[in-house]
Formats: structure tokens, C-alpha cells, sequence
């Protein structure tokens, strides 16, 4: 009999808000241990929460994004549980109104497309973070994690393949990436997904029993943990055994995932409305402003650049993989360079430097201007595209003027035929060996000879006036 | 100088005046509760010399002409389950034994800030979760009247302090009657206001959408006073709500005649103890000789409010007790296996019968397969017993009740019996559940001799109508003045 995976996923990000969900403490990562708190967030007797309205404006933000009907009445939760880095020992969460239902997101994998159905998206808190001090071999607590803001986003078992759980965090990622509501930086757990995995027969509607991977953060880990676990529980029901709902750690270093010692199927978060919040309205008015200032997504942004910019999909494809990308370029397009030789600068010379440099696109600090007025000076024959590459770097990585620095440096395009004329003779003079290889069908031989041209010239010639005096002295 | 027989206002008018001061005024307190609370135990902690030191700078800055507030200078006590920073505030249990907060609760800071000498922390039931004062972790709190007998709970450090003239008015909690049951028991004045009148940002939780802070003292006016000054929108607190101070003006003097006055005869039939229904009785005379109207009626659903107020405060409770687990603050138990035993442990060594049985109760009606049953229908229930209360305010200004159905009884009597316990709370737990203000003032003397009280009940915000006709009351009688012997043979 042959196996269908299917795949439902649980995706927590951080919000990108400055303070946290129910205090004034900084969100921000990283800070030694426990100075990013309060009495709120550290769940002292006696603290009430205030809600972080941003919050709800991220979330309805990504709701609209990802297709949801948004909950007018919103109420919070409180999730019961014990455990040392959750201070009040209780989660406030959304179970019974959450903020946003019912969405999709439409995923493409090898030409196919399909739609990944969205279940709900909740508000929440994050909870501290246990550290194990190997020294004095205890346990710490760094509660400086405790109350920053999340979204679960609770995905339907709409996956037959890891391929799609790839395509759909990638989406995930961007979409919630453009909207400015988290970074999703996998690496600092601001974006991690629990992954459901079960197996049914190819054919069936009935879902098999599943089973959980928690708190996983890396798309990779994702992909090849449901590979794993996918063959595992075949391997399972073929032999006649059957699959234990249960959570499962993945091992990166073993590349398997392992029954976990638990008995959470067993607990009862004995949930209850929050007492210490009042209901959260968002009117009509709301939804409206937030769809009016909601910036253009990847999607969109892709197809405009096709259509408006007579861009190549492939290459409106690369431009807008990241927001800050896209923003460079648009930033080009807008200061008059043309778009085709902005894409051509971006996803070429720009991507390159900062793959070299290792700078990450939140991090891009370069004025499109000046690559704005770099493309004006090719176009309008000042420099060759050669000298454009290397003045980019300049522009890149100090900030150079591009007009002064081709200036300050005698880059600008010889305008001197008669400069460019005589040192072809000269070249032709001192290299016969060249000319006879040229004239027994050396095709390289005429590169070579261009290439002394421009080199005594220090490349400032229009590599093409060279190529055209040249062939007519040789005739 | 005796000071017994003056009210916070008086004495905050002498310190106006500088025919005393505060310093000196705060030190005759000290002795007093030094010469007294052996025997009463309504403090869990007295702070003489940080209350000297308020007491130095209150005064510098009144003779430096500022004004403050009326009651500026005058010495008072906070109940031990609001925050006080760098003040043990134990909620009266083991657990929170060598708790110093942080930070201080907003009625705090507002006190403070209104010149109120702290003396110190009152005992209380632990958790405020008791009606006697009995199930405090330091021991029962005692009745000035009879020290035999119980203060009435949770607040009774509150009202004993204010009854044994060891304060000259305090703050006190109130989650199903927790002020006005031990003002009853103690002869004093009280109010538990509107819930979300009075911010609960640092107030110990118990049960959230019940609990509010109240005043407590020698008579209405005092109350009024202090609830002007601790009432008001607090942007800490979500279910404060926006609105500005209560405002008393003018509720002191005139005359309550043409009010109508409620009478809910189901209020007065079985389990009413003789000796306590007829003061209440009279009471209703005495507002009908003043001019009001009286009207009989009944609230027939509020047979159901002790099951709801049970599930429902325990089953928040159960929840906000949780935080509560020995790692981070309060009491751990030491040489523990691991975390699940640090876990059982500290909580089964420092938490009492009572709160453990409260909390059993309300993880019980929180569970899987019972939270409808009995969560959801509470939920219900409620609403049903407000929507009650809104309709009798349609015929009448405010209602009149017993606050308890018995006078204070002898400790111990009642401990072993916590269906009895609960059944005390049957005049009071509605009002929370409706959260809707309750005034309760000495309204003569039962059996024994132990004072009695009466309770006003009023619609949300109706504080100002309801310290008017008690202010009425106060003018016309004298049960608020009456005094026991720590009273009369107080230094202060």
C-alpha cells in the first residue's frame, strides 16, 4: 500500500513591537539575563496587564494579509500550566475568540499551485527561556523573553509533502516579513513552527494518528524531520504496528527525530476567559485603515514589476525576495534610473558585494541616488560599464560620490579619437607576433589587441570605438 | 489627649489646625497597637519607624503650606495583600512569608501621596480567603469587643485595627463581602465600591473580576474621604474604569428625604438570626423617620449566588494562585528531588486547608468535561443575578440587608465547618457578583453584645447616594460611636 504524508503546522512569530505584549519592558534580543523586565512580565502578586494595541494591529495586519475574517469581539485566555519559565504559570492566550479565522495562502510547487488553508491566528505571550548553568549544574531562569508579544498561526493539515511546508514558511516568511510585523529571524527563535505529521493511505480522507515536533527552527530541520518522520510512521503501519500520538525531538546530529518523555497529551490547560482584560473591539473603521496602510506584499509587488517595469519574472522574482531589496531598487527607479538597468545593478553588482561582505539586506545602507547617478553616467557614455562595476563597490562600501570619485580618479570616457588612434598604432607595433596570428584566423588574437588598447588607455575608452578602428586598421 | 472618639477627618483637621502633630499623633498610635495588638493581632507587621519618618516629612511639608489632602498626617494601616513596596505583604500565608514587593500598589502610591501615615500591614484571612480572620498563617485575628470571639474576614486586621483605635482608618479588600462582613462583626464603617472604581494594580489577586479595594473607619464620612482619594481611572489597571475620582460633595448634610429605600423580604426569612434582623429592622424605621420611602420587593435569584461566587471565585483562584510554585519568590521547600517535588512540596507546606481547598475547587470546575457544567453556568448565573439587580433599582434608590446573618462568633466555632462558613457570605457575595457597590455601618447590638451591622446596596457608581443616606443615618444615631474598652482605655 502506498503512503500519503500529511502535514499541519503551528507557526509562532514574534511581533516586531517595541515593548512587549502587556508591559512597557524592550522586546528587544539578547540583554543579560533578566534586565529586560518588570514586575508585569515577571508575574510579581499583584501585577494586571495592560494590552500593547500595537498588537492587535500587527495581527489584523497579517490576518488581511493571509486571507482571515477578523474577529470583532476579541477576548483573551488564560492557558494553565506549570512551568519554571512562566512566571505567572499561566499563558495568556486566545482559545475560545481568536483574532483571526479562516484565512489561505497559495503556495506553488513545480508549476503546481494550491492553497494552504488557515485555521486561526492567535495573540499570545512568550514565555522565558531555561538556561543550564553546566558549572553548578542548575537550572536558571531568563525571564527577559517573558511577554513579548506572538502570533500562532495555526495552519489546516492541508500539506501532502515537505515541499510544500518549504514553499508555505517561505511565503509565511515574506509575507510577514514585507507587512513589517516580525523579522522572523529563525536563528534568534522569532520565528519557529510545531510541525504535525501523519500518514494515511494514498486515497483515503481519513487522517492517521499524528505526531508533534515542537519548537522547531530551521526550515532545513522542518524539511527533513517530516522526510523522517513520514517514513518512519510508514515503515511503522506497514509492518502492522500502529503510530502513538505522541511529541517527538528531532536530533539534527542523529538526522531522527525520538519519543519524548511526556505526558502532555494527558494535560488540561484548564482554560478560562482573562479576568484582568476587557474585550478587545476592532471596528469596521479599523479593518479599513489597516487594508488602506497595508504595504504592497511580495506578490503583488512581482506582478508590477512585470507589468510596469517589463521585467523578466525570474528577475522581479530575485528584487522582491526581500523587502529591503525591493526597496533599494524602487529607491533606484525613483531617483530616474532606469529599470532595467536598476535590476541590472541590484540583483548583479549589489547582491554579489553583499554576499562578499556578508551584509544582510535589513542592514543595506546605500543611496539610491548615487547608483541612480552612476546609471545616468553610463547611459550617457561618461563612464564604460566596466568602470561602472568598480565604482559601485566605491559606492557600496564607503559611500563614494559616484560623479566625484570617477572625477577625482580620471575614470570619465576618453573623448580623444585621435589619443585612442594612436595608441592602437602603437599597440599594432609592438605586437606583430598578434597581427600575423590575427591574420591566419586567430580570432583571440583581436581580443588580445583590445584588451593592450584598453589597458594603456587605463580602460577609459568605449570599449567598442576600440573594437571598430581597430578592425579597420587591420583590414 | 484621648483621640478615640475623633474621626480621620477631625484629626486631619487638628493637624491643620497645629493643635497636633503628625509626628505626635503617629507615635500615640505605636503606643497604642504596642499596649493593644497583643491582645487584638491585627497587624502582621508594623513599620513604627518608617511611619515616624512619614510622619516627620508629612508634617515638614504642611507647615511648609502645601496641602495635601484632608486626611494628611493622620496614621492608618493597609490590609497584607496590597503591595507596599519594600513592606512584607504576606497575604497572611506561609507562602509569602519573607515577600518585600518591588513596587507599590496604586492605592498606595495615591495614599502616600496624600500625606497617610502607613503604621503598618493587617492580618487577614490567608489569601483573603476565609471569613473570620481564622485561616491567617499568623494566627487569628481577635475581636475588640470580645476577644474570644472572631474580627469577620478576610479583612479582619482592617476593621479590628479601626475598632481597637490601633488606626485611625485602614484599607481593606472585599471579593464576596471581605470588608463589610467584619465591619458588621467589629461595629465600623465600610464600603466596597463599583468594581473597576478603585485600581487592583498591586492588589494580591484572588478572584480578578471580584475583588476591590475598599476604606474602612470610624464612620461614613471618613470612608467617603478616603475612597475620594484612592478612587479614579489607573491606566495600570484594564478593568479600571475611565472615569475620575468619586466625588462626595455634598453628601454629608441635607436631608434623604423622598429616597427610596428597597426592603427585599427574601433577605430577612430563614437563617436570619433573631438578634441581628431587628437592629436592621429598626434601621429601616429610622430611614423612614428621616423621610424615606420604603419598598418591599425580592431578589429571588440571589439563592443561587453562594454556589456561583464559589465556583467562580475559586476557579480564578485556582489560577491566579498558581504563580504561587517556589521559584521565584515566597516559600520553597529545600532538598527537593526535582522540579515536580519542588513543586508538590512547597505548595502542600505553605499553603493552608482552606486556600488548598479553594484551589482544588476551582481546578475541579475549570477541568475538561465540567467546565460547562459548572464554570459556564456560573458565568450565566451571574449575569442573571445583575440583570436582577437592575431590575430592583428600577424601583427603588438603593437596597437595605443584613450584612451577615449572625454577630461574631467564638473562634474556632465555625473552622472545622466550611459549608458554614460559606453559608455567612449569603447577604454579601451577590453584590460582587453584580459588582455593584455595598456600604456596611453599625446599626446596633446583638446577642452578646456584638455589634451588628447593615448593608446599603446601590447601582455602579451610586457610592455618593449611598454614604448619603448612611451619612443620614450616622447623623441620626449613635451605634458608630459606641466604644469598647481598648477604645475606651486607648492612650491614643
Amino acid at each position: 500500500m502506498n503512503y500519503q504524508t500529511v502535514v499541519g503546522l503551528e507557526v509562532h512569530v514574534e511581533l516586531a513591537t517595541k515593548t512587549k505584549i502587556f508591559c512597557g519592558c524592550t522586546t528587544e534580543f539578547g540583554g543579560e539575563p533578566n534586565t529586560h523586565v518588570c514586575p508585569v512580565c515577571s508575574g510579581m502578586p499583584g501585577v494586571l496587564p495592560v494590552l500593547n494595541k500595537k498588537v492587535v494591529e500587527y495581527a489584523v495586519r497579517a490576518g488581511l494579509a493571509l486571507n482571515c475574517d477578523i474577529t470583532r469581539v476579541n477576548k483573551f485566555d488564560r492557558k494553565n500550566y506549570f512551568y519554571p519559565d512562566l512566571p505567572k504559570a499561566y499563558q495568556v492566550s486566545q482559545l475560545y475568540l481568536p483574532i483571526c479565522r479562516n484565512g489561505k495562502v497559495e503556495i506553488e510547487v513545480d508549476g503546481v499551485k494550491k492553497y494552504i488553508g488557515i485555521h486561526e491566528i492567535h495573540m499570545e505571550e512568550d514565555a522565558g527561556k531555561l538556561v543550564h548553568d553546566p558549572w553548578d549544574d542548575c537550572t536558571l531562569v531568563d525571564y527577559n523573553r517573558c511577554g513579548v508579544p506572538l502570533l500562532e498561526i495555526v495552519s489546516e493539515p492541508d500539506f501532502r509533502s515537505a515541499d510544500e511546508v518549504t514553499a508555505y514558511l517561505t511565503k509565511l516568511r515574506d509575507i510577514l516579513m514585507y507587512l513589517g510585523v516580525s523579522d522572523c529571524k529563525m536563528q534568534e527563535g522569532s520565528m519557529r513552527a510545531d510541525v504535525n505529521i501523519s500518514v494515511m493511505p494514498v486515497g483515503s480522507s481519513k487522517l492517521g494518528t499524528r505526531t508533534e515536533l515542537k519548537n522547531m527552527n530551521s526550515f532545513k530541520a522542518i524539511y527533513r524531520a517530516i522526510n523522517y518522520e513520514s517514513a518512519r510512521q510508514t515503515e511503522l503501519l506497514e509492518n502492522g504496528g500502529k503510530v502513538i500520538q505522541e511529541t517527538r525531538r528531532w536530533d539534527a546530529n542523529k538526522d531522527a527525530t525520538f519519543a519524548m518523555r511526556s505526558k502532555e497529551n494527558a494535560q488540561d490547560y484548564r482554560y478560562f476567559p482573562e479576568p484582568d482584560l476587557l474585550p478587545v473591539e476592532i471596528s469596521e473603521e479599523w479593518i479599513e485603515n489597516t487594508k488602506n496602510t497595508m504595504p504592497e506584499l511580495p506578490e503583488a509587488k512581482r506582478a508590477r514589476y512585470v507589468s510596469e517595469y517589463g521585467l523578466s519574472e525570474y528577475d522581479a522574482g530575485v528584487l522582491t525576495s526581500d523587502r529591503d531589496i525591493a526597496r533599494v531598487f524602487e529607491g533606484v527607479v525613483a531617483k530616474g534610473g532606469s529599470p532595467r538597468e536598476a535590476c541590472n545593478m541590484v540583483t548583479g553588482e549589489m547582491m554579489k558585494l553583499m554576499s562578499e561582505t556578508s551584509t544582510l539586506p535589513e542592514e543595506l545602507n546605500i543611496d539610491a541616488g548615487k547608483i541612480a547617478a552612476l546609471i545616468k553616467m553610463v547611459a550617457d557614455g561618461k563612464i564604460n560599464r566596466n568602470t561602472a562595476k568598480d565604482v559601485f563597490a566605491e559606492v557600496f562600501r564607503y559611500g563614494a560620490d559616484p560623479v566625484r570619485y570617477v572625477e577625482e580618479n580620471g575614470l570619465g570616457m576618453l573623448n580623444d579619437i585621435s589619443l585612442v588612434e594612436s595608441t592602437i598604432d602603437d599597440v599594432i607595433a609592438s605586437n606583430p607576433k598578434s597581427i600575423e596570428d590575427y591574420k591566419n584566423g586567430k580570432e583571440k588574437a583581436f581580443g588580445f589587441l583590445v584588451g593592450q588598447t584598453m589597458k594603456t588607455l587605463n580602460g577609459r575608452a568605449d570599449p567598442q570605438t576600440v573594437n571598430d578602428i581597430l578592425k579597420k586598421k587591420l583590414q | 489627649m484621648s483621640f478615640n472618639n475623633k474621626t480621620a477627618l477631625e484629626l486631619g483637621q487638628m493637624i491643620k489646625n497645629r493643635e497636633i502633630s503628625s509626628v505626635e499623633l503617629t507615635r500615640a498610635f505605636i503606643d497604642n497597637i504596642e499596649k493593644t495588638d497583643k491582645d487584638i493581632n491585627a497587624f502582621i507587621t508594623v513599620d513604627a519607624e518608617g511611619a515616624l519618618k512619614t510622619a516627620e516629612d508629612v508634617q515638614a511639608r504642611i507647615d511648609a503650606g502645601e496641602h495635601l489632602s484632608a486626611l494628611a498626617g493622620v496614621p492608618m494601616a493597609i490590609k497584607d495583600n496590597i503591595c507596599t513596596k519594600g513592606m512584607l505583604t504576606s497575604c497572611g500565608s506561609k507562602m509569602l512569608y519573607n515577600f518585600k514587593p518591588p513596587y507599590n500598589a496604586t492605592v498606595a502610591d495615591r495614599l502616600y501621596s496624600a500625606g497617610a501615615v502607613v503604621l503598618g500591614k493587617l492580618n487577614m484571612d490567608e489569601f483573603a480567603m476565609g471569613g473570620s480572620t481564622e485561616t491567617s498563617y499568623f494566627g487569628a485575628a481577635r475581636n475588640p469587643w470580645d476577644t474570644e470571639r472572631v474580627t469577620g474576614g478576610s479583612s479582619g486586621g482592617s476593621a479590628a485595627s479601626v475598632a481597637s483605635g490601633e488606626a485611625v482608618y485602614s484599607l481593606g479588600s472585599d471579593t464576596g463581602g471581605s470588608i463589610r462582613q467584619p465591619c458588621s462583626f467589629c461595629g465600623v464603617s465600610g464600603i466596597k465600591p463599583t468594581y473597576g472604581a478603585v485600581s487592583r494594580y498591586g492588589l494580591v489577586a484572588f478572584a480578578s473580576s471580584l475583588d476591590q479595594i475598599g476604606p474602612i473607619g470610624r464612620d461614613i464620612k471618613d470612608c467617603a474621604q478616603v475612597l475620594s482619594i484612592i478612587s479614579g481611572h489607573d491606566a495600570k489597571d484594564s478593568t479600571s474604569i475611565k472615569t475620575a475620582s468619586l466625588d462626595f460633595g455634598g453628601c454629608f448634610e441635607g436631608d434623604i428625604k423622598g429616597m427610596t429605600i428597597g426592603v427585599p423580604v427574601n433577605y430577612f426569612g430563614d437563617g436570619l438570626d433573631e438578634d441581628v434582623k431587628e437592629p436592621v429592622l429598626k434601621a429601616i424605621d429610622t430611614f423612614k423617620s428621616l423621610g424615606a420611602n420604603i419598598t418591599e420587593l425580592e431578589i429571588k435569584i440571589t439563592d443561587y449566588a453562594i454556589p456561583t461566587y464559589y465556583v467562580l471565585a475559586c476557579a480564578e483562584a485556582s489560577s491566579n494562585l498558581s504563580r504561587y510554585d517556589g521559584i521565584k519568590y515566597g516559600y520553597r521547600r529545600k532538598d527537593c528531588e526535582n522540579l515536580l517535588d519542588v513543586y508538590y512540596t512547597s505548595r502542600s507546606d505553605a499553603f493552608g486547608m482552606e486556600v488548598k481547598r479553594r484551589i482544588m475547587l476551582g481546578s475541579f470546575v475549570l477541568s475538561s468535561g465540567y467546565y460547562d457544567a459548572y464554570y459556564n453556568k456560573a458565568l450565566k448565573v451571574r449575569r442573571l443575578i445583575k440583570n436582577s439587580f437592575d431590575d430592583a433599582f428600577e424601583k427603588c434608590d438603593m437596597i437595605i440587608s443584613p450584612v451577615a446573618p449572625t454577630v461574631a462568633y467564638k473562634i474556632g466555632e465555625n473552622s472545622s465547618d466550611p459549608l458554614k462558613m460559606y453559608l455567612g457570605d449569603i447577604y454579601t457575595v451577590s453584590v460582587n457578583l453584580a459588582g455593584i457597590p455595598g456600604v456596611s455601618i453599625p446599626c446596633g447590638f446583638g446577642a452578646n453584645n456584638m455589634p451588628v451591622g447593615m448593608q446599603l446596596i446601590g447601582k455602579s457608581f451610586s457610592e455618593p447616594k449611598l454614604v448619603k443616606a448612611a451619612a443620614a443615618f450616622q447623623n441620626a444615631t449613635d451605634f458608630h460611636k459606641m466604644q469598647n474598652k481598648y477604645m475606651k482605655g486607648g492612650r491614643a
